[in-house]
Parts: C-alpha cells; sequence; structure tokens
C-alpha cells in the first residue's frame, strides 16, 4: 500500500470539510469583523439534525438514496435558522460594542448549543447508518471510497456554487460592498441587517454539509465533535488568512494534507516516540506558526487594512 | 410642494449637539447649497437626510411624505442619494461593480444597462476603468465614480457632500461642469461645500451653517454680495 498517496487522499476529503467550514468562520469576519466561535457547534447541530431526520426517514420506510438528500436539506434548512437565531440575538445587539464582548458572547453561544444538543441527543456516539455500500476503489496504490468521493466531489460543488453567488450576483456584490463599507453600503439602499443575517445563514447551510460529511465518513455523530472541528477549521481560515474566501478554502485543503501527512509520517519521524493520536497537535502548530510568522495568513491583506 | 423641507432639525452624537434646530427647504429641480466652516453641523446635516443618523427632533419630508422612521435604505429607493463626504467607493470592487451597486435597489435590467452607458457618456474617463478596482483609482476619478454610482439610483434628490474636497482645480471644474450638468437635466439637488463661492456660482439659492445652526439664507447673487459671507467665506 502506498502511505504517501494514501495520506494525500485522506487529507483532500477531511480538507474539503475543513473547508466548508473554513468557509463559514471567515464570511462572518470579513463582514463583521466577528470570530464566531459557536460555528464549530452549529457544524454539530448539523450533523445530528442530519442523523435525526436519516433514522427517522429509513424508520418509516424511506429509500436510503431518496432518505440522504432530504436530510441533508433538513439539515441544512435548520442550520440556517440556527445561524439566523444566534446572529439575531447573540452578536446583533452587541453590533457596536466593544470586540471583545461578542468574543465572549460567542463562547458562551457554543458552550449552551454543546449543552442543548447534550440534552436532546444524548451523550453518547450516535452511529452513522450505513446506508450505501460505500464501495472502496483501488488507486495506485491506495484506496478511496465512495462516500470520500462523493466528499470531494460535493465541497468543489459547492465551494463553486458559493464563489459564483460572491463575485457574479447582485447578493454577493452587496455582501462584499457590506464587508466594506456598512454605510456607504447603506446609501446604495442594502438592508446591511439583511445582508449580514443572509451571510449567516449561508455559512451556517455549508456548516451542515461539512457536518454530514464528517458523520458519514467516520460514521460517528456526537454532542462534542463541533468543537474539536470548529477549532481545525479556524485554524485553517487564519491559515488562509482570515475574511477570504480563497484563503479559506485553501487553508482547509492544506491543513487536511499537513495533518493527515503528519500522522502518517509522525511514528517513523520520532522513531515511534509519538504515534498517529498526535495528529490534532498538527493543527495547533500550524495555528501558532502562522501566528508567528504570517499572522495574515497566507491570502490575508496586511493586518493594517483591516484594522 | 417642496422635493425636501426640514423643519427644526437637531441631530448629534451622543451628548453632542451639532445640528441645533434648522430648517431648509430644496425645490424641485433647484440647486440649494450649504455652506459653512469645518464643524458647522453640515456632513451632520446630510446624514440625517440620508438616514444615517437619527435626528433627536424636528422633521423631514421628502415630496410631502416624513422620512420619520424610514431606514435610510428605504430612502434610497424612494429616491434620495447621497453622496457622501470622502466618497465612499468601494475600493475592493470593479467600477462598473461600484456603479452597479448604485443600482442595488433597482430591478429594471434594461434601464439599468441604458444608465451604465448613460454614466459612462457623462464621466468618459470611467469607460477604460471600467474593470478596474476602484480603489486604484485617482481621488478625481473616485468622485466622479461616486457621483455616477450616486445617479444609478435614479434619485430625485441628489445630495453632495464636499465633492470639491482634496481634488486639483481642474479636476474641481470637471466635477462642477457636471454638477451643472445634472441640474439642467431637472435634478434637485443640495450641494455642501466649503469651497463657497464654487458652490454659490452654481446654486440658485443658499444657505449658511454656522455651529449648528443657519445664520444667513438667500439667492446665491444675495449671499455672494453680503458682508458676511464676503468677509467670512471669501476672504473679501
Ligand atoms: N462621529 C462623530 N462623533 C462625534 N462627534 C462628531 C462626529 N462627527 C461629527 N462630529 C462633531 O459634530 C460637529 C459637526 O460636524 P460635521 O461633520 O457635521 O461638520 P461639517 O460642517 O461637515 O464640517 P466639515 O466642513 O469639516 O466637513 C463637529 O463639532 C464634529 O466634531
Ligand atoms: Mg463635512
Amino acid at each position: 500500500m502506498d502511505i504517501f498517496l494514501q495520506q494525500i487522499i485522506n487529507g483532500l476529503v477531511q480538507g474539503s470539510v475543513y473547508a466548508l467550514v473554513a468557509l463559514g468562520y471567515t464570511m462572518v469576519y470579513g463582514i463583521l469583523g466577528l470570530i464566531n466561535f459557536a460555528h464549530g457547534e452549529v457544524v454539530m447541530a448539523g450533523a445530528m439534525l442530519a442523523l435525526s431526520a436519516l433514522t427517522a426517514l429509513i424508520s418509516w420506510g424511506v429509500a436510503p438514496l431518496l432518505a440522504l438528500p432530504v436530510s441533508l436539506i433538513l439539515a441544512m434548512a435548520g442550520c440556517m435558522l440556527l445561524g439566523f437565531g444566534i446572529e439575531r440575538i447573540a452578536y446583533r445587539p452587541l453590533r457596536h460594542a466593544p470586540r471583545l464582548a461578542p468574543l465572549i458572547t460567542a463562547i458562551g453561544v457554543s458552550i449552551v448549543l454543546q449543552n442543548l444538543a447534550m440534552m436532546i441527543w444524548g451523550r453518547d456516539y450516535h452511529a452513522f447508518p450505513q446506508l450505501i455500500k460505500n464501495q472502496p476503489h483501488y488507486v495506485g496504490g491506495a484506496i478511496i471510497n465512495d462516500i470520500q468521493i462523493i466528499i470531494v466531489i460535493m465541497a468543489v460543488v459547492i465551494m463553486a456554487g458559493l464563489m459564483i453567488v460572491v463575485h457574479r450576483t447582485s447578493l454577493g456584490r452587496a455582501m462584499r460592498a457590506v464587508a466594506e463599507n456598512q454605510h456607504a453600503a447603506q446609501l446604495m439602499g442594502v438592508d446591511v441587517n439583511r445582508v449580514i443575517s443572509i451571510t449567516f445563514m449561508l455559512g451556517s447551510a455549508l456548516a451542515a454539509v461539512a457536518g454530514l460529511m464528517v458523520s458519514a465518513n467516520y460514521g460517528l455523530a456526537h454532542y462534542y465533535m463541533g468543537f474539536l472541528l470548529g477549532l481545525k477549521a479556524f485554524t485553517a481560515a487564519v491559515l488562509g488568512g482570515i475574511g477570504n474566501l480563497r484563503g479559506a478554502m485553501l487553508g482547509g485543503l492544506l491543513l487536511g494534507l499537513i495533518e493527515s501527512l503528519g500522522a502518517g509520517y509522525i511514528g517513523p519521524l520520532t522513531n515511534g516516540f509519538m504515534g498517529s493520536q498526535y495528529q490534532d497537535v498538527f493543527a495547533f502548530f500550524v495555528l501558532i506558526a502562522v501566528l508567528v510568522f504570517r499572522p495574515s495568513g497566507l491570502l490575508g491583506e496586511r493586518l493594517a487594512e483591516r484594522a | 410642494m417642496s422635493k425636501l423641507e426640514v423643519n427644526g432639525l437637531q441631530a448629534g452624537y451622543g451628548g453632542i449637539h451639532a445640528v441645533k434646530g434648522i430648517d431648509l427647504h430644496v425645490e424641485p429641480g433647484e440647486l440649494v447649497a450649504l455652506i459653512g466652516s469645518n464643524g458647522a453641523g453640515k456632513t451632520t446635516t446630510l446624514k440625517t437626510l440620508a438616514g444615517l443618523l437619527n435626528p433627536s427632533a424636528g422633521q423631514l419630508l421628502f415630496d410631502g411624505k416624513s422620512l420619520h422612521a424610514v431606514a435610510a435604505h428605504q430612502r434610497v429607493a424612494m429616491g434620495i442619494a447621497l453622496v457622501p463626504e470622502g466618497r465612499g467607493v468601494f475600493a475592493r470592487l470593479s467600477v462598473a461593480e461600484n456603479l452597479l451597486m448604485g443600482a442595488y435597489s433597482r430591478c429594471d435590467q434594461a434601464q439599468i444597462n441604458e444608465d451604465l452607458a448613460r454614466m459612462y457618456a457623462l464621466f468618459p474617463r470611467l469607460v477604460e476603468r471600467r474593470e478596474q478596482l476602484a480603489g486604484t483609482l485617482s481621488g478625481g476619478e473616485q468622485q466622479m465614480l461616486a457621483m455616477a454610482r450616486a445617479l444609478m439610483s435614479r434619485p430625485r434628490l441628489l445630495m453632495l457632500d464636499e465633492p470639491s474636497m482634496g481634488l486639483a482645480p481642474l479636476m474641481v471644474k470637471k466635477i462642477f461642469a457636471t454638477i451643472r450638468e445634472v441640474a439642467a437635466q431637472g435634478m434637485s439637488i443640495l450641494l455642501v461645500e466649503q469651497n463657497a463661492r464654487l458652490a454659490l456660482q452654481v446654486a440658485s439659492r443658499g444657505y449658511v451653517m454656522e455651529s449648528g445652526a443657519i445664520t444667513l439664507s438667500g439667492s446665491s447673487a444675495e449671499l455672494l454680495g453680503s458682508d458676511a459671507v464676503q468677509r467670512a467665506y471669501l476672504g473679501g
């Protein structure tokens, strides 16, 4: 088996998920200058909602190939509502407060959502039902299975769609205008609050997709899964340059690859002293390295322009 | 009926009273100047009219309709446009995108395209810079873009906040020629300027504002001839 190729594949799959989640962080940051630390919980909510919908649909005898997209759409709708509510309740009243206030609120929202999820879905791991055969395919000594292929294709399609919305539509222009100058955007007739709500909802819809992807890929969902995933995706957004959409995608893919290659080679590199269970530390090494050497990220602007 | 009528307008920032009860009006098709020195409250007045700032007292009527509780973005759809102080172009959007932002509240695509063509005819400089990011334009070009962008909303009242600020004399001349042209087409305009002579040369009437109050008003000729204006603003 070709370990290198295998880790590249795993990295791309995981990176696609990070990229989708990182986009949510970066879109909100771009428009409000706010780090929505509750975003990871939205991913978790997406996974849980999708799983609940899926279980219910299957028990009613709905065919898996129909149940999957339907539960994805339900999860997206649920997360959009959640994202809308988070902004409305937790962030909008603090729009003009000092920057620390919404940051602390974000952590509060995150804890509230985790606990709510624990009350609704319990503390147990939920197994993701095996719905499709998930056929493995062999490419050059490595394995990629159906779910992984679907994850990568969906992520690419969604990201391309998002880029089209942001760069080619009137809504996207308004989003970029609001990100740059809210007063001037208002003078153009833009309802700034509406655009901000839509931004949260778009980011949350991507989070729902990502949530379903990870739980399908690992076969598990858990009320706590949003925490680490959210932190890593945030790292990816910072790595790419927070506020920059292309940066979030690049950062997500890179982080996925770094983690995966790191996990694959850390054993031999440390003479077996450290094993692949240390995979998670790579994300945070990357975060620290970026903050030290290139605080504005790979594609980010100089920070002065953003102050 | 006046295009714009302002009665007893007061506005400020927290404890600062920047506008202390002013009355003014703009008739349909009229170009009115609002002049005054730094900190007089001119920008505050325009911001309040555009809806970016809530008045603390007073009445604003546009076409006889109260603007009370009408949000800034809704005023654009009603026909009020402001070219803000410092222009406020979207630096990271292209020139063409900035113009399209001006038409954001419209959905008549065919006429939007017509208006785009008219703006490029009015400001030929913008044509070759269409795809360029607005942040890369010179100050004068940005002022042109800001004006064209405001006109893209098909306003019925155009408010300009110091269009001459920071521009070279030749560019100021160009901008003012365009203001004249737009006014000649029947637009109602409220023009704020520190350059009093220039403003009064294009306006038919004017108001002089000092520390939040209107201290003088009259036809441009009267104001240009008045001793007070001569001394305070025209260096004569
Ligand atoms: N954002 C703000 N916060 C607090 N005070 C402000 C703010 N903007 C303006 N002011 C104050 O309100 C008063 C009026 O300011 P305004 O900008 O309306 O004056 P102006 O006539 O437009 O002056 P200029 O010709 O210099 O542009 C000034 O005393 C100013 O310091
Ligand atoms: Mg001013």
